[in-house]
């Protein structure tokens, strides 16, 4: 009896898990659909899923009117850069804050979140005056110090739960043998935290490819990432909906690719230190 | 050998020199078909001037709007052409946030620019902005519908007629709606509409000692007027309706009337694109016999924000860019259809380009009706015909657009609209210390 109930609450579990998958997926598919059809046909008031003539002509505009290659750079190049001078910085104030607590660190930890709370356009004009002042509008540098510092609450409250799990003996141990600081965050901390660091890093990678506000704000010809990129294909005075599918494909695509490749190690980074 | 090595790191050093004596100006535009086509015509200007480089910045009306707000306020020195609206010139104008455009050159003629667009761009006499298109509102309507309804479209209808005719129109059940109007909330969306509607009913925004208006009668009428006429013979979810919205709706035969920017004649009557093309008809926004009509006055413009470093190069690009050889270069690459519209009186005195656009006569006429100088029946403070030019209207604008979008969905009355419009933009107002 309970073999047999135990398969049928499988059943329905796997049911709903496709479901609710099916929906979440299902605005990329169209996406995905619509950037095959002509600007005629993805208005059309009876939209066809599969049976209508596919074409490439989109991609193609697309790539002739815009500099594609310019832009992904420039997304690989900030976020990947700041996600990686986001952990410089994280791992040792994570270390810091799980290792060598004081009575403060909670309040240190929730007032760090707490910056992620303020809606960014309340800091629009002093951070805008700030880049214009050190001639950091439009370069990826500016992006890159912006981006790690939007996402650096994120990382440091991510690596000090991961940290927390570690047992502070191992490292006990390694000072006991002669180790410095330094040396006991890079021979023994990081090995052991790994898992926890990659999932961190892949988290901000995604976050800085898919942040949309400062990217628009801050860049114009030079630093323009992929989300100035797909922002240039909206209108509001003309239908370019196949256009704009298109470039949407193009923009998410590579971040799609990342995240399906490392979707178990997103998954069980993001859920550790959930269940005690 | 070494003479060889010698040429070649003179030609290098040469070639590099040339490219550092390039000035690069950076063009912040609108994604729209005209400014598109400007962008791929661009190789005649550098071709002109080899000694400028352009990059351009293309994006979303909205972003382009909040990003080269901040530009400009902070001095950013971003951009060096910046496409603006009409609404923003006069306002930047004043706060000096613009250069002067004094040195179009001499064959550019500006006294042939459209007087009414032209007066929305001048503060002090000075031109701050060079018009790239213009447009008007107009009624976009389907010859078919009309006539199977028995009834034919006035060249200057009124309200009443149009009413009549949406309802005579509309077929539900074949999903067929006699009139599509704005409803999505915001100061660009339903109020460029519902703003140009009551010019017409004799409504205003303020009086002349800026006191908000929206307790009259006259406001009352309208908004009612757009209420019914909308639960009549609107579509399902008017409410989340913009420009692109109904003109799907209109090319796929959804509409029978649609009344909307000048532009949409282009995207209306072509055929790759709509299903009705052949079946498009065009008249004159309505009227309720007071004097004014319920179209509104728009341009997409070229400017020099004040902290931009390289004018004299940034002037010598908007120069080509709205000039009469600029229409020239667009009909021989595209054809005159494509010529952006609304800006020269010269383009409406070419018989090519009128025979070209059916829908040419509609917004020259309706732009020339336009005066955003005194754009109501009664006396107002302000300059604008769809919107009020003073910094505040973007946020009152939106707020007041969000009270109408709930009539229209049904959520509040008309009369609860117009009182909780009339608190809001009063309070805005006296904190803004604008009544006298």
């Amino acid at each position: 009896m309970s073999i047999k109930n135990s398969h049928r609450s499988k059943i329905i579990y796997t049911f709903l898990a496709w479901t609710i998958s099916s929906l979440i997926f299902f605005p990329i598919l169209w996406t995905l659909i619509t950037s095959f059809k002509t600007e005629a046909e993805a208005i059309s008031a009876s939209p066809s899923l599969f049976m209508f003539d596919w074409t490439l002509e989109n991609y193609e505009e697309v790539l002739a009117r815009s500099p594609y290659f310019n832009h992904f750079w420039n997304s690989i190049v900030i976020s990947l850069g700041s996600s990686i001078l986001g952990l410089l910085i994280a791992i040792p104030a994570a270390w810091s804050m799980a290792f060598v607590q004081t009575k403060r660190t909670k309040h240190l930890l929730m007032w760090m979140l707490s910056t992620k709370m303020l809606p960014p356009v309340g800091v629009l004009i002093p951070i805008y005056l700030l880049f214009r002042d050190f001639g950091l509008l439009d370069t990826k540098v500016g992006l890159v110090i912006v981006m790690t510092l939007i996402n650096l609450p994120i990382m440091v409250w991510m690596l000090y739960t991961y940290f927390r799990e570690i047992p502070s003996e191992v490292l006990e141990a390694s000072r006991m043998d002669g180790a410095n600081i330094a040396e006991e965050i890079w021979y023994v901390l990081l090995p052991i935290a790994l898992p926890g660091i990659a999932s961190t890093l892949l988290l901000t990678v995604i976050l800085a490819w898919n942040e949309a506000f400062w990217t628009l704000i801050l860049t114009a010809a030079d630093a323009a990432p992929l989300t100035a990129f797909i922002a240039s294909y909206s209108s509001p005075e003309g239908l370019f909906y196949a256009k704009l599918s298109a470039a949407s494909m193009m923009a998410i695509v590579p971040i799609l690719i990342l995240g399906w490749f490392s979707q178990k190690q997103l998954v069980r980074g993001l859920s550790f230190g959930a269940v005690k | 050998m070494k003479n060889k090595l010698m040429m070649l790191a003179c030609g290098v050093m040469t070639m590099s020199a040339a490219a550092a004596a390039k000035e690069t100006i950076t063009i912040a535009t609108v994604n729209n078909g005209d400014m598109i086509t400007m962008k791929e015509l661009s190789n005649d200007f550098t071709r002109q001037n080899p000694d400028i480089a352009l990059k351009w910045v293309t994006l979303e009306e909205n972003i382009l709007r909040q990003r080269v707000t901040t530009d400009v306020a902070t001095g950013g020195g971003q951009y060096d052409v910046m496409t603006i609206g009409t609404y923003e010139v006069p306002i930047w104008g004043k706060q000096g946030w613009l250069t002067e455009l004094d040195n179009l050159g001499a064959s550019y003629d500006v006294d042939d620019l459209l007087p009414a667009i032209r007066s929305g761009l001048t503060v002090d006499e000075k031109l701050f902005a060079a018009p790239f298109y213009g447009e008007s509102s107009m009624v976009m309507y389907r010859t078919d519908l009309i006539a199977k309804a028995g009834l034919e479209m006035p060249k200057k209808p009124s309200w009443g007629f149009i009413r009549q005719a949406a309802k005579a129109m509309t077929d539900k059940e074949a999903g067929v709606y006699g009139i599509c109007l704005r409803g999505k909330a915001g100061w660009g969306e339903n109020m460029a509409l519902i703003t140009a509607m009551s010019n017409s009913f004799g409504a205003r925004w303020f009086d002349e000692n800026w006191q908000p208006q929206f307790d009259t009668q006259e406001w009352h009428d309208t908004l009612q007027y757009y209420v019914d006429v909308m639960a009549e013979s609107g579509p399902p979810g008017a409410s989340a309706n913009g420009f692109n919205e109904n003109l799907a709706l209109f090319q796929t035969g959804k509409c029978g009337m649609w009344i909307d920017a000048t532009v949409a004649g282009a995207f209306v009557t072509n055929e790759k694109d709509s299903a009705v093309a052949d079946k498009v008809g065009f008249a004159l926004a309505p009227d309720k016999g007071l004097g004014k009509r319920g179209n509104w006055l728009w341009a997409w413009t070229l400017a020099i924000p004040a902290s931009s470093e390289k004018s004299a190069a940034a002037q010598k690009f908007i120069s080509w860019a709205t000039s009469k050889d600029y229409s020239a270069l667009v009909a021989k690459n595209k054809g005159w259809a494509k010529v952006p519209p609304g800006t020269r009186a010269s383009l409406y005195n070419n018989p090519e380009y009128m025979k070209a656009a059916p829908f040419a006569q509609i917004t020259i006429d309706s732009i020339q009706s336009a005066d955003p100088v005194n754009p109501t029946v009664k006396p107002v403070p302000y300059v604008g015909v769809q919107f009020v030019a003073i910094p505040e209207f973007q946020g009152i604008g939106t707020a007041v657009g969000q009270q109408f979008a709930a009539a229209l969905t049904g959520t509040m009355t008309v009369k609860e609209a117009l009182k909780a419009s009339q608190r809001l933009v009063d309070r805005t107002m006296r904190k803004a210390g604008y009544p006298k």
